[in-house]
């Protein structure tokens, strides 16, 4: 947290600020609480509708849910913060490459695992694992895998608003909160509140509906708020031309990154793959041809809402050199998980209900993506988890069972993320990172018939303890100190690239070379999912 | 025509190497920088090819397979 005096050093806090951008905010929940009781009406009562809406959902609600899913504090945040520190290159990191392998995924592995999930009722990951690699200890391994990696995850979204939250709203309340502002662990709380009162009661449903409502509010309110700041700014010629003579860097990649470690971010957006939340919103799809839209319109969805954020986080950084911004500075550097609350109170400043607006959709990005992953992990801990060790248990039972698990997740997330601030970014990168390396086996399951329960158990343990290995090596030793990589441009990297490139070749080599070394799958695992027709 | 489908999103893999104007940091229609630009059209370039995989590579066996009968029930 960015301490008061230091706020007020920096001119930032000094004056009191408009509380209308907080009613606003505040209405905005408001009408997600509305949207949830709207739409736990439409919940059907049965555990298949609420862990994947009775596969009900047409094309276009899967689009949004499937995008409003991928965007977290990742693409708004910390988008604008990465391009402040490493330039335009952050698009071609994480943005376009997405709309090229986030949709490969939809379209190669996605297709086939709703296929799989619609013929034998699967509604976790791990069940479909589980079967087409004819092991129950596989599921017991997986499972706390993937719990352990989607945890990062929804710190990236909590911690994301706590800051962005922060930055807006200092000034707001000098007499009760350090800065004015409302405290991260408030926001938090609060954000915490609404999702867990949709999800609880709708389940899966009630995050589409929340999904494609938040979605479209972010993707409108994120496009107005780049309008307004650039008219602040004299125009987006004006804005560039500023940051080109004051940070020229920030324009082009030379010196901020090399080919290599652009090439290697390529690794981490096959994420998507294997994230269970997205699986969990593929089998919502009511048909497969609901997929084609999302197939189709996802990269453009991508470049409207990472466009601009890149040319604020750029503009910033030209305003930064040129001493017209103020960036609260954690050691003594700018904290760039603040750089768009910064451009966001500076630039829209005339008009607090913009503010309130503009921050309603970065709120909407964040809570689009937690509310599927809390109702993914609490479907998790009832399918994966409780009901193979209990056995039998009735289908209203399980209902009741998800929605304690997603409360227990969401009190344990939100105890976390009140102790573990980080870099919003990195941790994000690094969560990606494990799921990425994992998705070669998500491929071989649907495309490769050799591929064996022993070799899939050595990727899982090969990517599990490089990935450990390296992120120790990262956040857990001093800089110069670290065993295998270096940090370069604020990122950890090994011989140059990411180190998932290195966590993704244990995981194939394991996968590849185990199972070629041990007896293949039986003759009717093969027949199930290798349909002669399909 | 599959094959050139996945030829074309093979080739964008490629393409999106751009190191041919990395250091270039000149502004297109006077606020666009370049790699962005480039970067931009990209995407649009992506939602293209994809739209030619719907077209002529959709997995209609798949989607035939998947919806032939009712749900089996798998050993979850």
């Amino acid at each position: 947290m960015i301490a008061a005096p230091t706020l007020v050093a920096l001119g930032q806090a000094a004056a009191p600020a408009s509380r209308t951008p907080l009613v606003v905010i505040c209405l905005y929940m408001c009408l997600l609480f509305a949207l949830g009781w709207f739409s736990s009406r439409l919940f059907r009562g049965s555990s298949k509708d609420f862990f994947v809406a009775s596969q009900s959902i047409g094309p276009f609600m899967l689009l949004m849910s499937v995008f409003g899913t991928t965007m977290t504090a990742f693409a708004l945040v910390g988008s604008t913060g990465k391009a402040f520190s490493l330039g335009i290159g952050t698009y071609g990191l994480m943005a376009s490459s997405s709309g090229l392998i986030h949709t490969a995924c939809f379209f190669l592995v996605g297709i086939r695992m709703w296929s799989f999930g619609k013929k034998y009722g699967y509604v976790t990951q791990i069940q479909f694992f589980r079967d087409r690699f004819e092991s129950k200890a596989l599921g017991y391994l997986m499972f706390p895998i993937l719990v352990g990696l989607i945890i990062p995850y929804l710190l990236v979204g909590l911690m994301g608003a706590g800051k962005y939250i922060f930055g807006v709203t200092v000034g707001m309340f000098p007499e009760t909160f350090a800065a004015g502002a409302i405290p991260e662990w408030l926001s938090g709380l609060v954000i915490c509140a609404v999702v867990l009162f949709y999800v609880f009661f709708g389940g899966v449903r009630s995050a589409a509906w929340a999904n494609t409502f938040q979605t479209i509010v972010f993707m409108i309110m994120g496009l107005v708020g780049f309008y307004v700041i650039a008219d602040a700014l004299g125009g987006p010629a004006a804005a560039s031309e500023k940051a080109l003579a004051n940070a020229p860097e920030k324009l082009s990649r030379e010196g901020l990154m090399t080919p290599a470690h652009f090439m290697s971010y390529m690794l981490v957006p096959l994420s998507v793959g294997m994230f269970p939340h997205l699986f969990q919103h593929w089998l919502t799809a009511r048909s497969a041809k609901s997929f084609r839209l999302t197939v189709i319109a996802h990269p453009i969805c991508i470049m409207i809402v990472w466009v601009p954020c890149i040319l604020i986080g750029i503009w910033a950084a030209g305003l930064y050199e040129a001493k017209e911004l103020i960036v609260p500075p954690p050691n003594g550097d700018p904290n760039p998980n603040a750089v768009l609350s910064a451009m966001v109170k500076t630039f829209m400043k005339s008009s607090p209900l913009l503010i309130g607006l503009f921050s309603a959709g970065v709120l909407a990005a964040i809570m689009s993506s937690l509310d599927s992953q809390f109702v993914c992990i609490g479907s998790m801990f009832t399918n994966d988890f409780f009901v193979p060790l209990k056995g039998q248990v009735s289908d209203k039972q399980k209902v009741w069972l998800g929605r304690g698990f997603i409360v227990l997740i969401v009190l344990i997330t939100y105890v976390i993320s009140i102790f573990k601030p980080q870099n919003v970014f990195n941790l994000g990168v690094w969560c990606f990172s494990g799921f990425a390396a994992l998705f070669p086996i998500a491929f071989a399951s649907v495309y490769w018939k050799r591929v064996t329960t022993v070799g899939v158990f050595t990727s899982v343990i090969a990517t599990a303890v490089t990935w450990a290995l390296f992120i120790y090596d990262a956040l857990g030793r001093e800089v110069g100190e670290q065993w295998f990589g270096v940090e370069e441009h604020g990122e950890y990297l090994i011989a140059g690239v990411m180190p998932v490139t290195f966590i993704c070749l244990a995981s194939v080599v394991a996968l590849v070379g185990v199972s070629l070394a041990t007896r293949p799958p039986s003759r009717d695992t093969i027949d199930k999912f290798f349909p002669a027709n399909g | 025509m599959k094959k050139v489908v996945y030829g074309l999103i093979f080739l964008l893999a490629v393409i999106h190497q751009d190191v041919w104007w990395w250091d270039d940091n000149s502004l297109v229609f006077g606020f666009m920088p370049l790699g962005l630009f480039y970067h931009a059209l990209f995407s649009c370039m992506a939602a293209g090819v994809w739209a030619m995989a719907v077209k002529w590579a959709w997995p209609s066996d798949i989607e035939r397979w998947a919806e032939s009968t009712d749900e089996q029930g798998g050993d979850q």
